[in-house]
Parts: structure tokens; sequence; C-alpha cells
């Protein structure tokens, strides 16, 4: 990351179902805006969606005053479910980016620059059962990752360790979720593959 | 920015609560509303401050604990949502005639689109049918604010205030500073007034006059006053906007230059409307945009229709959401601005909400479409709404009419001399808040029909929230359980049993017995109890049973489809079903569903296939 200049306004859309852990994600990455000093806003679905259908997060970092992210602004797009990309997609503007979470290319389409793990599969291989959003994370954040993003795997360790008294074991897994993802995301990124 | 936290909307209501004195905050959960209560009692427990905080049985009873506080001069709140309030309508009306002591606050969520509701109503219509003042925020921050803001006009005016937030207020996230709390002393004194407090119809009418002067004093309250955005900026045309649509406005507004040229005020009282700033816009401009949801509650009391241009005059749409690609497309309508706005993200599609996997009342539904594959299924409101992807649930109204629909189609079929099984469900905290009376009246009226309580021990669809059957409150403390068999027994029904539904067949089997009970000696119960399976607060986990499927699966999808559990997955390239490992609670249900038992029980540690 250190290669990259970190914006400081950003507008991202983190997006997924219920039980995949996108509230967690999205106030994750709002706690480290403010650990970075900047203001941040977001927006969580709540309700009846969270049980296993479409569950979207906003998060605007850098002082904006409406929490929703208007078609065609978001930087940047955290894509959980794969089958969620094409409804999101919108959101996207023209240069936007998007990280996925995919067993197989099916879901790459013309357009934004993408980059794709199969968290899912690596959360089963080392038994982190609710680790599909930060193994998403860390490969977002691995050196050589080419999408810029407001802070760096550092800054989410140190965020996360300072839950560590509070939420021992889940702060556990999840920094080992994080690792796992920056442990794919480094070798992908350095064979430079694409779907 | 060091001190600042992230706070959602909900948790910063929370924070002006217990940073303003609030000393009685009650709540029934609701989405978008129910982190508030639970956020209070994480806030005294952090702070120590001196708090009755409690999850009430219902929005009615929360209300008249929390509203009754405020009599005896401390400051109260009551939180719920929208459809809440009309539980809880009845207190209120009267609660704005007799007016408090102490602040009071009452919160009622609106859900415009609406995401998690039955209905997009505007709790501000309400407040105007109460004649009590709203204020309306726009952020977490400013809904902080607002708490002390309403306590403090509420012990002005001595009346109560309604706090209006809306979802994306409630559940936006936000940088706040950090809870500042100075514990102050409680002070509680009741005097005896029975022409205030007990007053008869000839003091309501004083009581009424009251009121009437109090809003118009109330009109020109100066701390609650419209705010302009954008000083200095004169045009014929401007712009009200107030909630989470002022938030939208100045965005959008900055980002097109609009901000330089079209005069934006934001309305943070949107009831009553304040009369000087009323009279000064119509005297001022030639049109008004009002940006608001989800009705046109500022727009009536502007009463121009020549110049406003709003809800009522057909310029903004009446129903649903006014998301910010809205908000774009009617500023640039308005300013007269040519050229494409984006058009708004269609959200719809995408997986459709689903019972957990392991979800007891998956097993529940499954049961009774087996037990009465013909019925009629009256539900009800909770995650068990989402019986409906079963087909195990024909109607949903709202909280408890389960139960009395369950009666209404029994008296409607009678009355035709039609016999037919009717199955109503209800969940455990449903049942307490409404389902309790349209029990009592099953029973004495004889209406035929079996009820299933769905007691999974918790409010599961809002966060699992306690249930008064539960023994322990909103802070963790122990409460005296109340037994829902006694309840039920209590109410006059003759059959009552309890079982668990995931032993499938035995389940089965007592809904037949509990049907042939109904047709011919009236309204039975079955009490379907099992832990909700993402209750992290259960005492007991569930025994594991993991299953496995043999090479015998056809590829039949009858698992897949009439049983509907997320972690059964059909595989389109092999033509057969999966275990998902990573979401299996290992419930063990499915085995008695497979029509060729080709799911069976996992028999050995280790090696589980997929």
């Amino acid at each position: 990351m250190s290669d990259r200049e970190a914006p400081v306004r950003q507008q991202l859309i983190i997006s997924g179902v219920g039980g995949q852990g996108i509230l967690f994600l999205t106030r994750l990455l709002a706690e480290t805006a403010i650990h970075r000093g900047l203001a941040v806003i977001s927006s969580e679905t709540h309700g009846m969606a969270q049980r296993g259908g479409v569950v979207v997060s906003h998060l605007k970092v850098g002082g904006f005053p409406s929490p929703l992210v208007r078609a065609g602004t978001a930087d940047g797009m955290l894509v959980l479910n794969a089958g969620n990309f094409r409804l999101q997609r919108p959101f996207l503007k023209a240069d936007g980016w998007a990280a996925m979470n995919a067993p197989d290319c099916a879901e790459q389409v013309e357009g934004p620059a993408m980059h794709r793990i199969d968290a899912d599969a690596i959360a089963r291989e080392s038994g982190l059962r609710q680790g599909t959003n930060l193994i998403l994370l860390g490969f977002l954040l691995a050196p050589g990752s080419p999408f810029p993003f407001f802070c760096t795997a550092g800054d989410i360790r140190q965020v996360l360790e300072s839950k560590q008294a509070t939420r021992g074991n889940l702060v556990t897994q999840s920094l080992r979720a994080l690792e796992a993802g920056l442990e794919y995301g480094t070798t992908y990124y350095l064979e430079a593959p694409g779907c | 920015m060091s001190s600042n936290i992230l706070m959602l909307g909900n948790e910063a209501i929370a924070a002006g609560l217990v940073e303003n004195g609030c000393a009685v905050a009650t709540s029934y959960p609701g989405t978008p509303a129910s982190e508030i209560l639970s956020s209070v009692a994480a806030w005294q427990k952090a702070t120590g401050a001196t708090m009755h905080v409690e999850w009430g049985v219902n929005e009615k009873v929360s209300l008249e604990i929390a509203y009754t506080a405020a009599i005896t001069g401390l400051r109260s709140a009551v939180a719920m949502k929208q459809v809440g309030l009309n539980v809880a309508s009845d207190p209120f009306m009267s609660a704005a005639y007799q007016g408090v002591k102490g602040g009071f606050i009452v919160i009622s969520a609106d859900d415009p689109g609406p995401h998690s509701s039955q209905t997009e109503q505007d709790s501000r219509m309400l407040a105007m049918l109460a004649k009590v003042p709203v204020l309306d925020p726009d952020s977490p921050a400013q809904a902080r604010e607002m708490v002390g803001l309403g306590f403090e006009l509420s012990e002005k005016f001595e009346i109560p205030v309604l706090l209006r937030p809306t979802t994306r207020v409630c559940h936006a996230g936000q940088n706040v500073p950090a809870v500042e709390f100075s514990p102050s002393p409680i002070s509680v004194d009741f005097t005896k007034e029975p022409s205030r407090w007990a007053s008869t119809p000839k003091f309501r009418l004083q009581q009424h006059l009251q009121l009437v002067a109090k809003l118009e004093q109330i009109a020109v309250h100066p701390a609650t006053a419209p705010k302009r955005i954008n000083p200095g900026v004169t045009a014929p045309k401007a712009v009200l906007a107030c909630g989470v649509a002022a938030a939208h406005a100045r965005e959008i507004m900055t980002d097109s230059g609009l901000i330089d040229t079209l005069p934006l005020y934001q309305v943070l009282q949107p009831f009553p409307l304040h009369s000087e700033f009323r009279d000064r816009l119509l005297a001022s401009y030639d049109q008004i945009l009002i940006l608001e949801e989800t009705s046109g509650v500022i727009e009536m009391q502007l009463a121009d229709r020549q110049r406003t241009r709003g809800k009522l005059t057909g310029f903004v749409a009446e129903a649903g959401e006014l998301i910010p690609e809205t908000v774009e497309r009617l500023l640039k309508d308005f300013a007269g601005i040519t050229g494409d706005a984006a058009a708004p993200v269609d959200t719809a599609g995408g997986r459709k909400p689903t019972l957990c996997p392991g979800c007891p009342h998956r097993t529940s539904f499954y049961a009774i479409k087996k037990a009465a594959p013909h019925g009629i299924y009256p539900s009800d409101i909770g995650c068990y709404t989402l019986g409906l992807n079963l087909g195990a649930v024909d109607s949903v109204l709202c909280m408890g009419a389960a139960v009395s629909q369950a009666a209404g189609f029994y008296q409607a079929f009678r009355l035709a001399g039609k016999e037919t099984d009717i199955v109503a469900t209800i969940g455990d905290s449903t049942f307490f808040h409404a389902g309790i009376p349209p029990l009592i009246d099953a029973v004495t009226q004889n209406a035929r029909f079996v009820l299933v309580i769905l007691d999974n021990s918790t409010t599961a669809m809002t966060g699992n929230q306690p249930t008064p059957a539960l023994g322990s409150g909103a802070m963790g403390e122990p409460t005296v359980a109340v037994d829902i068999e006694g309840l039920v027994n209590a109410c006059g029904i003759r059959f009552c049993q309890v079982a668990d539904p995931t032993e499938l067949p035995d389940f089965i089997a007592l809904l037949q017995k509990a049907l042939a009970f109904s047709h011919s000696n009236g309204p039975a119960v079955v009490i379907a109890r099992h832990p909700c399976v993402i209750d992290r607060r259960r005492k007991v986990a569930p025994p594991r049973r993991p299953v496995t499927i043999t090479p015998d699966c056809t590829g039949c999808r009858y698992c897949v489809t009439s049983f509907e559990c997320p972690a059964l997955i059909f595989d389109e390239q092999q033509k057969r079903v999966h275990i998902d490992r990573l979401t299996c609670q290992d419930c063990g249900v499915c085995v008695h569903v497979c029509p060729v038992g080709a799911i069976i029980e996992q028999q050995t540690e280790g090696g589980l296939q997929p």
C-alpha cells in the first residue's frame, strides 16, 4: 500500500447477503476512517433482509452530509455475494472498481476494473466460518492491489486489536481472516492475473 | 477528531437520552428503532446513570410507563417503530391533553420505502392529530442534539414531544463525540391534581384549549426554528427540506452549485411550523419546493397551492422514499436545469430473505403443511413471516392479527357451511404483545382453529431482545418469567401442548391431533418450542446432528423447494443437492424431508462430504 496514496474522500458500496458480516465490515471500515481522522457517514441494511436477503451498506469517507451513495458516484465496491454485482453495479462511477468474492469468473462483465477471490473456499479450508468478509478485505488491501483505498491493512489491524479486550474471539478470527486474504492477494497480484 | 466515535443514529439518540438525564426509558423492539433501548442500556451501564430501562410488553404499555414517570417530574422517553405508535396512539392522544412535568420524548421511527415495515405512514401526521410538536433530524448527530432540544421544549410547555427519525437516520453511522455524562439527582414529586391527571370530559375541553394555546407558543419557540443553510443567496424560488432529505439536498446542491443560487432552508420542527417563518416564506418567494418524508406535513401548513411544489401538488411522489437520485431530479426540475440526472438504482431482485439454516420455524411450517395441506394459514409479524417462502403463510396484517384472522376465517367459512383446517402462527414475543385478547375472544366465540405459538425464547427479527418468558430484562437483570402455557390455559383454551418442532414426525402427529380437537371442541394451541439458532444468549445449544447426502440423491429438488433450507444447495452441473458446510447448523431435520431417504445422519466424526 505504501506505493499508493490513500484518498481522503471515498464513496464505497459493500454488498452481500444476510449472515455474511456486512454490518461488521461496514462498521470496521467506518471506525478505521475515524482512526485516520476522517469524517465518515454510512448507511446500513437492517431488518428482514438480514435473514439471507440482499444486504447493502453505503460508506462515505471524508465529510459528506447524506448517508446514501448516488448512482454513478461510487469509487469502489466490495462484493461478498457475486450474484449482487449486477444489481449494484449502477452505483459505480465510470472508472470505479470492484473486489469480489466469487468461485469463478461467471460474474465478470465488461466495464469496471475487477479482481476476484474465492473467499468462501478459503474460509472453509481455514476453518474461518464467519471470515468471508475479512478475507475479501485482506485481498483488497494486499500489496500490489491496484485499487486506491482510504486505509491500509495496518490501520485495520490496529482498529481490530483495539477491540481485543471486549470482543476477543471475534477479533482473533477476524485478524486470521484478514491475514488469509492478504496472503492470497500478495501472490495473486504478483502473478497479475485477471478474470 | 480523536475523541470521536462511530455511532448509529439509534446509538446517538440513546447517548442523547442518557446525557440529558433521562431517568425512565422504555421500548418495544421494531425496525428501524430497535437499537435505541439496547444502546440506552449499554450507556447506562457504562455511565452508572440512575435509570429504569425496560422492554415493555408492547408500545402502549411502554408509552404509559414512561409517560407516568414524566408526570412525576422525571425526564423519560419511549421508543418504537411507526406502526408501534398506532398501538400506543390511545395514551399518546390523551398525554397531549394532560401534559407533563418532566420532559417526555416519544421516539417514533418511520420507514419510508418501506424497508422493513407494513406501512410507510408518517408519524408526524399522528403528531398533528395529537397536537404534539415533532422534531425531524437529518443525521445521527442532529438526532442526538434534538433529544436535548426536545426535553427543553417538553418541559417549557409541559407537553410530550415526538422525535421522528427515519430509517436513514436510525441506521446511518457517523463520527460523533463520545458520551459526556454528569449524574443528576433523581427527584420525584407527584402532586395530586385530579382535574388534570384524572380529567373528566369537562376538564378535557379546558385541556384542549390549553393545548391549542401551547402550540401557538411552540410555533414561535426560537430554539427549534428553521435554519437557513445558505444565507445571502436570493432568488424568487426557495427550497425547504426536512429530515434526511435535507442532508441529500445539501450535498446535491453543493455538488451542482445550486447552493449558490437557490435559497435552502432546513425545517427542524415540521409541526407546528413556525408561524413567522411561514408568513415570511409566503411573502418572499413565488415558488417553494418542499422535500419531506413521507407526507406533505409542512406543505399542508403552508396552505398556498399556487406557490408550493410538493406532495400535495403532485410535484413530489406521495409514496416511496426520497432517495438522493429522486431529490437530485426534483431539484434540477425545480431550478429549471435541463439535462439528465442519474436514474435511481433498481434495488429489487437478488437473493430473497429466507429463514436461517437450522431455524426451528422452518420445521414448524413444514409440519403445518404436512398436517393440514389444504388449510388456511394466517400468520403474523416476525421472522416467521418468511414462512411465505414455504407457502405456509396466507395472511399477515399487523401485530397479533394471526389469532383474530384465524377466528375471522372460521366465522366466515362457518356461515357458508364450510369446514376447513385453519392453522395460525404467531411468535412468542408477538403473542405477548397482542395475541392474548384475540385468544380470549376465540375461546368465548368457540372459533375452531389451531394456533401454533412459535416459541424460540426471543424477539429474533429485531435483534434478539428478551420476551417476558425469558426471565431477564433489558439490562440483563433477572425478571419474573411469565409462563406461556399458563397464559394460554388461563385464556380458557382446553388443548394446549408443548413440543419441539425439530422432532419432525412427532410434531406433525401432534398438529394432526390438535386439528382433530379444534374441529370438534374449539380452539387448540400448540407451543413449538426450540431456541433461535442465532440467539447468542440462548441457554442450551440444541444437539448437533450432522447430515450427509448419499449417492441416492435423484436431484428431484424437493428439499430445496419444499423445505427451502439455504444450506441445501442444488448443484446445477451435477444435478444433485449438496450441503453448504459454511452455513449448515447440523440440525438434522432434513433427514425426515428427503422423499428417497438420500439425506442421512453422519455416523462418524470428521470426513464430512460436501
